[in-house]
């Protein structure tokens, strides 16, 4: 399908205003691995100096279009251009100017947290005074000063990922592109890294970021698509696509192990009409409206006991719920 | 900064971080390039060639050694198998980990440099590796007084070109495994069996006709034939020339077949 160009001064709506410059465009992109598709015939494209997401669960195919982009597999139909090059002919000319933090670290955990930088710089060619001093600015935007001369080995999963990122900009990369940057980190690596990441774009630099995490890709994207079994099943910035897919508030209740489906049947017909969608979760239903306090007033009046209710904010989480009918994070 | 592919070229980059590297785990590597083969040549050599050389002086039959003492004949043998031994080494386990356990070919091709760089630039550490250990062995062997001819200079590139026989291919063969099931039944199968019956210990022509025939098929017969010609001096240009183009065929393959197996296991 086709993504609707919902940013504003994108190119083909802001006409007469300076171009954004694309920097990957695809249309009908495919990757197949023998019979299993992955990727779907997917359309997207990503403007210069832009935070852009997929979102999904494990196996929507992101990491497939992550390696695609970065010219680490073969396109099997459809066309794809990366800084106006053609990923097929021109892998090495792309990579120079892309800087790629994979799924899992694969640093050299041998090897000093320095020895990882410089080494990495040098498979780019950069000559070694410039690269010296990129070092230290790196080591210090990862937070890394002190530990410089420790084996990787010895580093914490949260200081192990500063460290493949800062890698991925030794090159001083005009994409940077992150594969679930940070799946299995504590919520305070996360919240570090991410202040990284902002800081990036801040400089500029172009941001390709795939997470299964909804939090993730309302903190770091200016515009995300959701991808679901290869194909991409909505795009917009995070507020356009809660707008359009789910209601401004959500209200949780949780009721007894077991019992979930049938106070929802009940709250359907007790409420009738007052909360048009009503979702059911293993452990929980979620109520969609516009005003989460005056119908949890309904809900009590109605006679309903949760073992709990909150009223929250929408989020991509319920956006993603809306389109496939399954929650993001089993 | 635009379009800076670098002007170094990419193996050389690949090579640089092995050489780094080396200097981290080289101490570990000191037996099995050196001691180990100095021990086959004193234990082999001397300890056994004390028996064969009394044998062969009773029956008058020294000339089944081409002339020389048992210690003299194994030495550039025992250069050739090292040779083997270290291809084999560097070529198994290093590969699949560095596509697989450890991460570093993934690192690697995520940058400007290409899957054949990797493959080049280890078929350039290999040498590297094999070079310098081949000439520590010949200086040792030089001291002993067991190297008959100065044409055992040649004895170096031989024994590189040796090492690079297998190394090519099982370069190539490595990049595409899962796991590393494979390499124990490799040694056991291949490398153990050329071992003992590629004319290292003792003349091909002890064994029997059909066996015989068997070893003049394997790569190790003819880089033990061309590094023992070299360092005794007994060289016969024909045969030698032989055993040189069959072994750089062999290299040759293994780097035509590792030059499609190393992408098509790293870009998938």
């Amino acid at each position: 399908m086709h993504l609707p160009e919902l940013s504003e001064g994108a190119p083909g709506i802001a006409r007469g205003a300076p171009a954004l410059e694309e920097v990957v465009a695809a249309r009908g992109l495919t990757k197949r691995f023998g019979d299993f598709t992955a990727v779907r015939g997917i359309d997207f494209s990503i403007t210069r100096g832009e935070a852009f997401g997929f979102l999904g669960p494990n196996g929507a195919g992101k990491t497939s279009t992550m390696r695609m982009i970065s010219c680490l597999s073969p396109v099997s139909d459809g066309t794809l251009s990366v800084l106006g090059m053609d990923p097929g002919t021109d892998g090495p000319r792309i990579r120079a100017r892309l800087g790629l933090v994979p799924q899992e670290d694969n640093l050299d955990l041998e090897l000093s947290v320095r020895e990882n930088l410089y080494l990495y710089g040098r498979y780019f060619d950069v000559p070694k005074g410039v690269l010296n001093d990129r070092i230290d600015g790196l080591l210090a935007f990862a937070q890394l000063a002190e530990r410089r001369d420790a084996k990787v080995d010895d580093l914490s999963g949260g200081m192990k990922r500063r460290l493949t990122i800062a890698r991925a900009l030794v090159s001083d990369p005009e994409i940077v592109v992150l594969d679930e940057p940070t799946t299995g980190l504590d919520p305070q690596a996360r919240h570090l890294l991410w202040d990284r990441l902002y800081r990036l774009k801040q400089q500029g630099v172009t941001l390709l970021v795939t997470t299964h995490y909804m939090d993730e890709a309302e903190q770091l994207c200016d515009r995300l698509v959701v991808m679901d079994g290869g194909e991409i099943v909505a795009g917009g910035s995070p507020r356009e696509l809660i707008a359009s897919y789910s209601t401004r508030e959500v209200v949780e209740l949780r009721f007894l192990p077991g019992e979930q489906e049938l106070r929802a049947g009940q709250l359907a017909s007790s409420l009738s009409g007052r909360a048009p969608r009503i979702e059911v979760l293993p452990d929980r239903v979620l109520l969609y409206v516009d005003d989460g306090d005056a119908l949890m007033h309904e809900v009590h009046g109605a006679g309903f006991r949760p073992e709990s209710a909150i009223v929250r904010r929408s989020t991509l989480e319920d956006v993603f719920l809306r389109l496939t009918g399954r929650s993001l994070v089993d | 900064m635009s379009a800076f592919v670098g002007a170094r070229p990419p193996s050389l980059r690949v090579y640089e971080y092995l050489l780094l590297r080396y200097r981290r785990t080289w101490r570990g590597t000191l037996t099995s390039s050196f001691l180990e083969p100095l021990f086959f040549l004193l234990a082999m050599g001397l300890g056994l060639g004390h028996l064969v050389n009394a044998h062969l002086a009773h029956s008058r039959s020294t000339g089944h050694l081409g002339g020389v003492d048992y210690v003299t004949f194994i030495a550039p043998g025992v250069l050739a198998v090292t040779a083997m031994q270290m291809a084999q080494h560097e070529s198994t386990y290093p590969v699949l980990g560095g596509a697989k356990w450890m991460g570093t070919y993934l690192a690697m091709v995520a940058t400007p440099l290409q899957a054949r760089d990797i493959q080049t630039a280890t078929l350039l550490w290999v040498a590297t590796r094999l070079a310098f250990a081949s000439a520590v062995f010949l200086s040792v062997v030089a001291a002993f007084g067991d190297v008959l001819s100065p044409l055992a200079l040649l004895a170096l590139p031989a024994a590189v070109l040796t090492g690079l026989a297998f190394a090519a291919p099982l370069t190539a063969f490595s990049i595409t495994r899962q796991n590393d099931r494979s390499f124990p039944i490799l040694y056991r199968f291949v490398v153990v069996p050329l071992f003992l019956f590629s004319g290292t210990f003792f003349p091909i022509s002890y064994l029997p006709g059909w066996l015989q025939v068997a070893a003049r098929i394997t790569p190790l017969y003819h880089g033990v034939a061309l590094c023992r010609a070299f360092v005794l001096g007994q060289v016969a240009w024909v045969p030698t020339l032989g055993h040189v183009v069959y072994l750089a065929a062999l290299a040759a393959v293994g780097l035509v077949v590792g030059r499609r197996t190393f992408p098509g296991r790293l870009y998938q």
